[in-house]
């Protein structure tokens, strides 16, 4: 299709207003990454925008050298990858069988679970039932009360009732039964989906630090999230900051905050590109819910 | 009499032996469901009851005022209050300008002609969605810092004052709503980018043919396909008025804007596990709860009024 002239300045603009927004996303990064790696001698004189000046790695090397930090961040991967796979396990032994019309009772279990989408005992009351059931403190709190997400369960349900019926009842007349169906027919279709939600719920632990806050009081199974909130709001106070075991050299606290934050995010923006071509897909599935 | 019995008995047999690994596989997540959403449901009486250490929640003694003493007590309560007032405050600017935030967006993008640039673009605006909160405020933090801030570096050498943006009560809920349209206008225009594929293309090639411009095809083809998508999310939204998020405001706020950045949320956690005052959160707790199924469900017919499919 020819464009008219104003037509194309048109998209030119557009084009720039996109411009700007990747910008907006993209320069704050650069400069926590520019601030990690510079002197800090350059930060208090206020030199670094977005490229390091006075390039070294201490910031870095201090971080790798406090045992606090690598068994921190040795402990949210573990996290991670434990809660991904209890999460996923979960979540496809609850879909899989709502996706069965013929399932009796089915109807009953959909309202028990959507219903809890909409209404929420609350902050405390979860608390207490840590509390009994003696879950605070420990490490399952981390990993047990939220290993279901019901979002989560219904994106899977509308990917498998997207796979053909034909499919299943062939299966079915083979002698398949529905857990033979599910391993070799429904989760080798799925990947798509597979590779979604396990992102979901593996950014959702690798950044989750509330549960922790409240539920857990021993530091040492503290997640990096919560560890990197008690140094951001050490800063200001010197004392914390000796506390949380850093020398107090002025602008270093800078630089090792700047380090931390990357330190934190790396992962994730590692994983990210690997598993953007599924999740549009996926979560464009969460939109068109039924 | 009796055979029609016996072949139901013979069909249940044999609906189960065919199905039972079916359940088998649902007693875990029911079990989920049951323990950690609807058990903690029956603790929800503690708001009504004077809580007790040592005995269980269904033998506390009923609180007084006829059980209803710790929701006069949150509503004479000076900070419950402001962090009434700062939840609906700041979800109502969320909705304000975070709102129409990705709808813009959307336009935007599906505006661009250049495919690989959408794409890029796409995939940098949806980046921001997968930081913490923890590592959003850290960077802002440092983006923001009064005098050793890159915006404030920028400012000044451009001649302008710094901002306090994260040190004073006016700018920090202008940084709040941003930072939240920051992290999550690009992962919300998925939705209306996949609403956008629905439309027929034939609608734009018709409207061009009639000498249509740019801006009246978004006007009558785009939006109008965006409507009931836009009407469902804004019931959501709307249902979620006093819902409040945690670490959003607990990570980006400090002792200078506690009179701003206080919402429900953080009040239960200071004042209930914190400050172990149980039945007065949970008070707190079960009223935001109500309130905002009542909100659903008023958004949701509202909806349904105005001829949209709504959420149920």
């Amino acid at each position: 299709m020819v464009k008219s002239k104003s037509g194309r300045t048109g998209d030119l603009i557009i084009a720039f207003i996109c411009f700007l927004l990747i910008l907006a996303c993209l320069l704050p990064m650069l400069n926590i990454l520019a601030r990690s790696l510079s002197s800090s001698e350059a930060l208090i004189r206020n030199e670094v925008l977005l490229w390091p000046k006075g390039w070294n790695l201490t910031a870095y090397k201090l971080v790798l050298s406090d045992s606090k930090y690598t068994w921190s961040l040795a402990w949210t991967a573990i996290l991670t990858v434990i809660c991904t796979f209890v999460s996923m396990t979960m979540t496809i032994m609850c879909a899989y069988p709502l996706t069965y019309s013929k399932l009796k009772g089915r109807r009953f279990f959909n309202t028990l679970i959507l219903f809890t989408m909409y209404f929420n005992a609350g902050t405390i009351p979860h608390y207490l039932l840590y509390k009994d059931l003696g879950l605070l403190n420990h490490p399952l709190v981390l990993i047990i009360p939220n290993s279901l997400s019901v979002f989560n369960m219904i994106i899977m349900r509308s990917f498998f009732y997207g796979i053909p019926e034909s499919l299943r009842e062939s299966a079915e007349i083979d002698g398949a039964g529905p857990v033979r169906i599910l391993f070799s027919i429904y989760l080798p279709l799925s990947k798509p989906v597979l590779a979604t939600l396990s992102l979901f719920y593996a950014v959702g632990r690798w950044n989750g630090f509330s549960d922790a806050l409240m539920f857990m009081n021993d530091r040492k199974y503290h997640p990096i999230q919560l560890l990197l909130y008690n140094i951001l709001k050490s800063v200001t106070s010197i004392e914390v900051a000796t506390q949380e075991g850093f020398a107090s050299a002025p602008g270093l606290s800078d630089t090792l905050q700047a380090a931390t934050v990357m330190f934190a995010t790396v992962p994730i923006l590692l994983v990210y590109p690997w598993l953007q071509k599924y999740f549009i897909s996926g979560a464009t599935l969460g939109a068109v819910r039924e | 009499m009796a055979k029609p019995l016996i072949r139901k008995h013979q069909s249940t047999i044999n609906y189960l032996r065919k199905y039972w690994s079916l359940y088998l596989m649902l007693i875990l997540p029911l079990a989920y469901f049951v323990v950690f959403r609807y058990i903690p449901m029956t603790y929800i009486q503690i708001a009504f009851k004077k809580y007790s250490i040592v005995q269980s929640v269904w033998e506390m003694p009923w609180a007084d005022n006829h059980g209803f003493e710790y929701f006069i007590k949150a509503f004479s309560n000076r900070d419950f209050l402001y962090a009434l007032r700062n939840t609906i405050m700041l979800n109502l600017l969320d909705l304000l300008v975070g709102f129409p935030a990705p709808i813009i967006l959307a336009l935007l993008l599906n505006e661009l002609p250049y495919k690989r640039f959408k794409r890029f673009t796409q995939s940098v605006a949806y980046m921001p969605h997968f930081l913490s909160w923890i590592i959003i405020s850290g960077i802002a933090l440092q983006l923001f810092a009064p005098s050793t801030g890159l915006v404030n570096i920028v400012l000044n050498r451009l001649g302008f004052e710094s901002i306090p943006f994260l040190n004073d009560p006016k700018h920090w809920v202008f940084t709040y709503v941003f930072l939240g349209i920051w992290k999550n206008m690009g992962w919300n225009t998925i939705i209306y980018l996949a609403a956008l594929t629905n439309i027929n293309p034939e609608l734009y090639e018709a409207a061009s043919i009639d000498g249509a411009g740019r801006f009246q095809k978004i006007r009558y083809i785009t939006l109008p396909g965006l409507r009931s998508t836009i009407i469902t999310l804004l019931i959501l939204n709307l249902g979620h008025i006093l819902s409040s998020e945690f670490d959003r405001p607990y990570s980006l706020s400090n002792a200078l804007v506690h009179n701003v950045s206080n919402v429900i949320a953080t009040f239960v956690y200071t004042y209930g596990i914190r400050g172990l005052q149980f039945s007065l959160t949970t008070a707190v707790g079960l009223f935001q709860s109500v309130v905002g199924v009542i909100f659903l469900l008023a958004a949701n017919a509202l909806a349904k009024k105005f001829g949209e499919r709504g959420i149920w």
